[in-house]
């Protein structure tokens, strides 16, 4: 036995330790060195699966009934593994939306209906306040173990219990409603629960193994001494004595799947909290391994407990703790205690803070708005003093439950019930991430029933089994009506209460929302909500607004400051301007974009239901027909294409730049090189020291060639050129470009051709610039003709539309999959080694030109057979079409 | 001190001004015109030091150093990069890759000299 001022000023001193990590990892996150922006962190966090039920209660489900506790630990296990990707989709949507606890997720799917988002808090506040009472039934038989003295009887203003409860209310009260934040983060918070899944997991891991080799010779010892007795040898196996039960495995399997995403303390940890998608992948793995830890020793603890008290010898549930004082290790037993607290304190500081923001949000701020309608008050600091309220409510109320409750159930009953109730959701939710024919009025009515039957078959009748209710109507069912006993309902027995409960309630609740769903078509308001989530992945970028009205910017500002304070307000504002941006806040358009971006921000303060409904008292909105939403969602989708468009054109520039970097630095380096080295050597030979400053000469005109090129490219890609408009001659231009490069052929030993007709018409269009595309192409062929038996032929036709030139050239040719190629910057064709001297910049420069005029030019070659460049240019140009 | 040297580069007056340099340094010169030639003939000769350019024609230079550094029997080859590109994040790929060094180019031929012989003392 343990005193019970030393147990408790243990208790307290580690709670003092929890608020330390808190604060210490708050004070990390605002000098940006974060600490849970890490993905073990986040993995322990969502360690707080498992609670003082885990701790205490699943030895004793073991002791009574062997490997029964394992589908609890076997659904998360299985989820992790399977639904990594549907928690992905979950913490995206409500990044995206700002969504902050799951009776939001399901509102803000159905169109932002307050009555689903009051209806879902009601069932998460309904079915937590057992397992919040578990929790402290489980402090409070801890205590008495320890200390003797007798928790949960008595006047209630002498129950330590109470005080306990209290404590850990103001405890959660510090830690999750310090300050609003518009996305409902609580780092301090989520490093302290990380911090306790490792106590717990230490405490149990030292509770298992103080048992296994310090009371007996190892596990293996344990399991035989327990399969020697009749008494506990069925325990090691499945479902006890009689056959295995796979009905009630698969159940309870299901249901912990279930609970492990859609329990609110799971939903906050998981997906609220989230800083990186990323931690995902790591939690798939590593929360499963955490799970397996923590149950490693339940099963010989378990044994070894039965074998040491005898059966009925001990209560098993606190076996952790009677074990370690029954052989006179009380610091071991004070240890146990401690992970036990870390336990409870981390489900119920969660699971309050994670409901009180559901209750303030979706039940006590619609009422608020519809009292105080006068838009001047001021209610940025209502949200907060509301949570801080159904904190200490929510504490007190679990306290009455387990007043009442709590003596006549086991905690593993009492946490299955929760279980129970929050799989309701699993439909709506589901449903809504993947199916977009989904409706408000299906999932109130999958919802209600759910709920109605859960009440009727499983939350009643575990109340009248405590006494509270004439328990009758279990047997005879109400009004002597057996068909509607709750336990065996429509006569349908032979299932155990739970498989019983949660087979028809999830039947009534999914059948229900899909037949309803089905009966009606989505209103636009929830078809375009379906489309946000469904498609979130499609839609992160360039999200469409499906909004259309009029509003005003002082209103809207005049909102944000009622909800969220003076500076919260101001700072969206002018992040909002910059971001646009815009010279100053007052320059912000008060169009759909804005509205929506205000919407989405005052939803995380008030939840997107009530954000939804003050928003629509301040502008003026004009209901959306089908027919619109698909405008605006190809809006959008064009939006995304312009973006792309832009993305890819700034790459492009930044290739450009590159590829000019690199041009240019290639010339100069041979230059710099061939200079330093005769400078550095007086002594070189007459003939060395020509052929070097040939080359420099050579390098240079190359480099002045280039800068007039980019400069000309530049200018023309910019619009900036000047074009001249002659009257232009073709025959006449042609011979005066074969002249100008009479010499080169001459040089390579090549002859050239031209075939024209007689007279053509006059073209009108820059001289000078034609003349270049000629030069141009006429150059390229003397480079590539085989030296000495060239042959350039160029051949001008004409008809009605469009004078075209050709130049053919009996070189190599250019292989199919360059021939795009050779119209882009800096691609020059030929093979490298003995490539010719060019800028890569002269096709695309002709072909720019020629383009200019409305016309076109193309390559047509075939490899070993030569190439033939041509372009034609019509005799009048549309000059909008070209544009300047 | 008469090392063997593998220019790879695809400039021909480059590939002079390197030449000279190298030759004036007292080492035996080779060249390799695009990065499948400049890997062959590394396999081939096993120099004791290779300028390689960056932009090759059919491998780029951080191709070819890859493939020597994985390739243990030429863990003794010198890799000295020389790029027009001079932007941080490719000298960082270029030791990555696990070039011995890195230059930008134009280059100083005073450096470049004095980069060689300080590799291939090393050596």
């Amino acid at each position: 036995m343990l005193s019970a001022p030393l147990v408790l000023a243990a208790s307290f001193a580690y709670l003092l330790m929890l608020f330390g990590v808190a604060h210490w990892a708050d004070r990390r996150a605002r000098a940006g060195r974060s600490v849970i922006g890490n993905a073990w962190v986040y993995t322990l966090s969502m360690g707080v699966y498992c609670t003082a039920w885990t701790y205490f209660g699943s030895i004793g489900r073991a002791a009574s009934s062997g490997l029964w506790f394992l589908p609890i630990y076997l659904g998360p296990t299985l989820a992790m593994l399977l639904a990594g990707s549907l928690l992905r989709k979950m913490i995206r949507i409500a990044r995206t939306y700002r969504i902050t606890s799951i009776a939001d997720f399901i509102a803000s799917r159905y169109g932002k209906s307050r009555t689903l988002a009051a209806l879902v808090t009601l069932i998460a506040l309904v079915g937590i306040l057992p397992y919040v009472a578990l929790q402290l039934k489980a402090i409070a038989s801890g205590l008495t173990v320890l200390t003797g003295t007798h928790g949960g009887s008595g006047p209630w203003w002498s129950d330590s219990t109470l005080y306990i409860a209290l404590a850990l209310a103001g405890f959660t009260v510090a830690f999750g409603t310090r300050h609003l934040d518009t996305s409902e983060r609580h780092e301090g918070m989520v490093a302290a629960i990380a911090f306790e899944s490792v106590v717990k997991l230490l405490a149990f891991l030292a509770i298992g193994m103080f048992v296994c080799w310090g009371l007996f010779d190892g596990p293996g010892d344990i399991f035989a001494r327990a399969a020697a007795q009749p008494a506990l040898s069925g325990l090691s196996g499945l479902g006890g004595e009689s056959k295995f039960a796979g009905g009630q495995w698969f159940a309870l399997t299901l249901l912990a799947m279930l609970s492990v995403i859609f329990l609110p303390r799971q939903f906050q940890v998981m997906v609220v909290e989230n800083v990186d998608e990323r931690h995902v992948q790591r939690a798939t793995w590593a929360f499963p391994a955490y799970l397996l830890l923590i149950n490693l020793f339940v099963l010989p603890i378990a044994l070894g407990g039965l074998l040491h008290f005898g059966v009925g010898g001990a209560d098993p549930e606190t076996f952790v703790l009677s074990l370690p004082l029954a052989n006179g290790q009380s610091l071991l037993a004070l240890v146990a205690f401690i992970g036990g607290l870390s336990a409870a304190t981390g489900m119920v500081i969660v699971e309050a803070i994670a409901v009180s923001t559901m209750v303030s949000n979706d039940l006590v701020m619609p009422l608020l708005l519809r009292l105080r309608h006068r838009a001047s008050s001021d209610l940025s600091g209502v949200p907060l003093a509301v949570r801080r309220v159904v904190i200490v409510a929510l504490l007190l109320l679990g306290y009455l439950y387990f007043r009442v409750a709590g003596e006549a159930y086991a905690l593993v009953s009492i946490g299955l019930i929760s279980f129970a109730a929050v799989a309701q959701f699993a439909p709506a939710l589901l449903g809504g991430m993947y199916w977009k024919g989904g409706t408000r009025a299906g999932a109130l009515a999958g919802l209600l029933a759910g709920f109605a039957l859960w009440s009727w078959t499983l939350l009643l009748p575990s109340i009248a089994k405590s006494g509270w209710l004439a328990i009758g109507f279990l047997t005879d069912g109400p009004f002597g009506i057996a068909l509607l006993r709750p336990e065996q309902l429509l006569g349908l027995s032979g299932l155990d209460s739970l498989t019983h409960a949660l087979l028809w309630s999830l039947l009534a609740n999914a059948g229900l929302y899909v037949a309803v769903s089905l009966a009606r078509a989505p209103s636009a308001r929830e078809a375009t909500q379906a489309l946000l989530f469904v498609d979130v992945f499609q839609r992160s970028a360039g999200a469409p607004v499906f909004w259309r009205g009029r509003a005003r910017l002082a209103e809207l500002q005049q909102l944000a400051t009622r909800f969220l304070g003076a500076e919260p307000a101001q700072r969206l504002f002018a992040d909002y301007a910059r971001r646009a941006g815009l010279a100053g806040v007052e320059r912000i358009a008060p169009d759909a974009q804005l509205v929506q971006h205000v919407e989405t921000q005052l939803a995380g303060a008030i939840g997107s239901a009530s954000a939804r409904a003050v928003m629509a008292s301040v502008v003026e909105e004009e209901p959306l027909a089908p027919e619109d939403i698909l405008r605006m969602l190809d809006e959008a989708s064009q939006v995304r294409a312009l973006n792309r468009q832009l993305e890819s054109l700034d790459r492009l520039k930044d290739d450009f730049m590159s590829s000019v970097t690199h041009e240019l630095r290639t010339p100069l380096t041979s230059i710099r090189a061939f200079a330093e080295l005769m400078r550095d050597d007086p002594e070189m030979a007459t003939e060395q020291r020509q052929q070097f400053l040939g080359l420099v000469v050579g390098e240079a005109e190359r480099l002045s060639r280039l800068v007039n090129q980019v400069l000309d490219m530049a200018k023309i890609e910019s619009g900036h050129a000047e074009w001249r408009n002659d009257q232009i001659d073709l025959c006449e231009l042609i011979a005066h470009a074969v002249q100008t490069t009479a010499e080169v052929f001459r040089e390579r030993g090549a002859v050239v051709s031209v075939q024209q007709p007689e007279s053509v018409p006059t073209l009108h269009a820059d001289r000078d610039r034609l003349l270049q595309v000629l030069l141009n192409l006429l150059s390229n062929a003397a480079k590539f003709v085989p030296a000495g038996s060239g042959r350039v032929e160029v051949r001008l036709t004409v008809d009605a539309r469009a004078a075209q030139v050709e130049v053919a050239d009996n070189g190599p040719g250019v292989p199919v999959d360059q021939q795009q190629l050779v119209f882009e910057k800096f691609r020059q064709g030929g093979d490298a080694a003995n490539r010719p001297q060019g800028t890569g910049l002269g096709l695309p420069i002709s072909r720019q030109i020629v383009e200019h005029f409305g016309g076109r030019m193309w390559l047509r070659s075939e490899p070993g057979r030569g190439a033939c460049f041509a372009f034609e240019l019509p005799w009048t140009r549309q000059q909008e079409e070209t544009g300047a | 001190m008469n090392k063997r040297v593998l220019i790879a580069d695809d400039e021909p007056n480059i590939v002079i001004s390197l030449e000279f340099l190298m030759k004036r340094e007292g080492h035996a010169v080779s060249v390799a015109r695009d990065g499948p030639s400049a890997l062959e003939a590394i396999r081939g000769t096993r120099p004791d030091l290779v300028l390689l350019d960056v932009m090759m024609p059919g491998m780029s230079g951080f191709e070819v150093c890859q493939a020597v550094r994985a390739d243990e029997a030429l863990a003794g080859v010198k890799i000295l990069m020389l790029s027009a590109k001079g932007r941080d994040t490719d000298i960082a790929k270029g030791s990555a890759m696990g070039a011995d060094a890195y230059m930008t180019k134009p280059f100083s031929t005073k450096e470049l000299a004095e980069k060689v012989r300080e590799l291939l003392s090393a050596a």
